[in-house]
């Protein structure tokens, strides 16, 4: 039985992002995230009866659906935690869109928050936002391959050495990225511009990703609120229709031969949903890192594998009036709330919410979410009619 | 001159046969019992032909860089900034997460043929390490 247009997101909320310490830790922003969405919404908390829970690196502060259920005093018939890193938003939708047909829950909060920025301490040497995502691996960390940045730095060297992509490519996708976000109040780079010469004048971080190609560390919460077709249609928001779902996991390495879990998670969604790629009016990808977008371009099929370098920079993203893509101006420049960060930009412009950066033509808007080195991946083909 | 700080890996279960072999500077990986295909990093099953039946050999030490990053923050205060951390394709096949030393981490290169060296860190871990082949 597929799930085309029986469920719909009826509310988003987005509490501020960035260096704000609005809360101590990642509950507080899930639970004020949810509190948004449920005023977006124009529903109650008595009115939730599912709640789906996603974190960051705060899953060590103790950020779990049980302690979020407690401290919001929620009655619930659906609970639990969804750990699939970085997909894990697209997985959640998909599970709330799939229990709410299935009828085992009826309005399900899917919520996302982190908190990896404490507030500066005095005479503290360090404590930025490298160090939260510093981990240690087995093996490797005996290398010095401590946290992500290494994986896809490997990525992007063995992109360049095959296809020969060059550094001024993947800058070209900072720039547009920044550009949407000039556009986008919400955005931490909102009032900050950035040339082609910005950031290849900033600092490397693991070469040859500079300061620019990585995402912006950020504290927030977003909570995304699905329920029936039919329910939404009464609340306070146009619905959003979820269109089609799917999951696709490659079993890596991804350096391997640069292949992604995306072509297995596109074909469930794309099936589900009825369309083509050619039918999507805008798409918001995961961008960890300007070489994540690069690869879904080409595994998407926006371009052939190995041209995603110039198709990036010939496009700029959207700027030229071809397909927007990553409006917001992504993990890059605006937020970075892992998957929720394409999931709440999609959801924005498909109600054409989006002011300043809204997309002329929105009834079918992508969002894809990434983790594992784009080896997993989870999909949502969103719309304005079901 | 205040000693100089070392990450020592833990040496699981999983991995003993790779550290006994590094102490005799020799490069191990694992090898199926069944049909002889090669792995690492270590895994419960082959990828050739599922078996779970393996053992451990040595390799030539030999190889070519796959991929590599140059690290320009160090986590850790064993690791100076910037060092080079690279994937290496031995020449037998399994693909290894390593570091390159003996050259400047600017002038490493995809393909560029490496060749093992081991760095004992301590009296019970060595840890096998690439620079550029002779
Ligand atoms: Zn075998």
């Amino acid at each position: 039985m597929s799930l085309r247009g029986k469920t719909a997101i009826a509310g988003l909320g987005i509490t501020r992002m960035g260096k704000n310490y609005d809360h101590s830790n990642a509950l507080g922003f899930a639970a004020e995230a949810i509190s948004l969405a449920l005023e977006d919404a124009g529903l109650k908390r008595s009115d939730l009866d599912g709640l789906l829970v996603t974190t960051g690196v705060s899953y060590r502060d103790g950020l779990a659906s049980f302690a979020l259920q407690d401290s919001m005093r929620l009655t619930t018939r659906l609970l639990a935690d969804v750990n699939a890193g970085g997909s894990s938003a697209g997985t959640a939708i998909a599970i709330a869109a799939q229990a709410i047909v299935a009828g085992t829950a009826n309005v399900v909060a899917c919520v996302f928050g982190d908190a990896p920025l404490k507030p500066p301490v005095a005479g503290a040497k360090s404590g930025g936002a490298g160090d939260a995502y510093g981990t240690l691996r087995g093996l490797d960390s005996a290398y010095g391959a401590f946290g992500a940045n290494w994986v896809y730095a490997l990525l992007a060297q063995r992109h360049m050495y095959l296809y020969g992509t060059t550094q001024d490519q993947l800058g070209a996708i900072a720039v547009a990225e920044r550009q949407w976000a000039n556009r986008n109040p919400l955005a931490q780079f909102y009032k900050e511009p950035l040339t082609l010469e910005d950031y290849h004048n900033s600092r490397w971080i693991a070469e040859p990703l500079h300061l620019y190609d990585c995402c912006i560390v950020s504290n927030g919460g977003v909570c995304v609120i699905v329920t029936s077709a039919e329910r939404a249609r009464d609340l306070r928001k146009p619905p959003v229709y979820i269109l089609g779902v799917g999951q696709g996991h490659h079993p890596g390495p991804t350096l391997e031969n640069l292949d992604t879990g995306i072509p297995i998670a596109k074909e469930t969604a794309f099936r589900m949903a009825g369309v083509e790629l050619k039918d999507i009016q805008v798409a918001e990808l995961y961008d960890c890192y300007t070489i994540t977008v690069l690869l879904s371009l080409e595994g998407y099929g926006f371009c052939k594998k190995g041209e995603g370098g110039a198709f990036a920079a010939q496009t700029r993203l959207g700027h030229n009036g071809s397909i927007p893509i990553n409006t917001g101006g992504g993990e890059l420049s605006s937020y970075y709330m892992w998957g929720m960060t394409p999931v709440s930009e999609a959801i924005i412009q498909a109600r054409g919410e989006g002011g300043e950066r809204q997309a002329p033509k929105h009834d079918i808007v992508l969002a894809s979410c990434q983790t594992r080195n784009l080896s997993t991946h989870s999909v949502v083909v969103m719309g304005t009619n079901p | 001159m205040a000693e100089e700080a070392k990450l020592i890996p833990h040496v699981s279960s999983e991995l003993k046969p790779f550290f006994d072999a590094a102490r005799n500077h020799q490069l191990a990986v694992q090898k199926c019992d069944n049909c002889g295909a090669l792995r690492f990093p270590a895994a419960p099953m082959c990828l050739k032909c599922d078996s779970t039946r393996s053992s451990w050999v040595t390799v030539s030490g030999r190889g070519k860089i796959f991929s590599y990053t140059i690290m320009h923050r160090a986590y850790h205060p064993a690791f100076k900034a910037p060092y080079a951390l690279a994937v290496v394709e031995l020449d037998e096949g399994p693909k290894m997460t390593s570091n390159i030393v003996g050259i400047e981490p600017s002038k490493v290169r995809c393909g560029m043929p490496v060749q093992v060296m081991f760095d004992k860190l301590n009296e019970d871990v060595t840890l096998p390490r690439f620079r550029p082949a002779d």
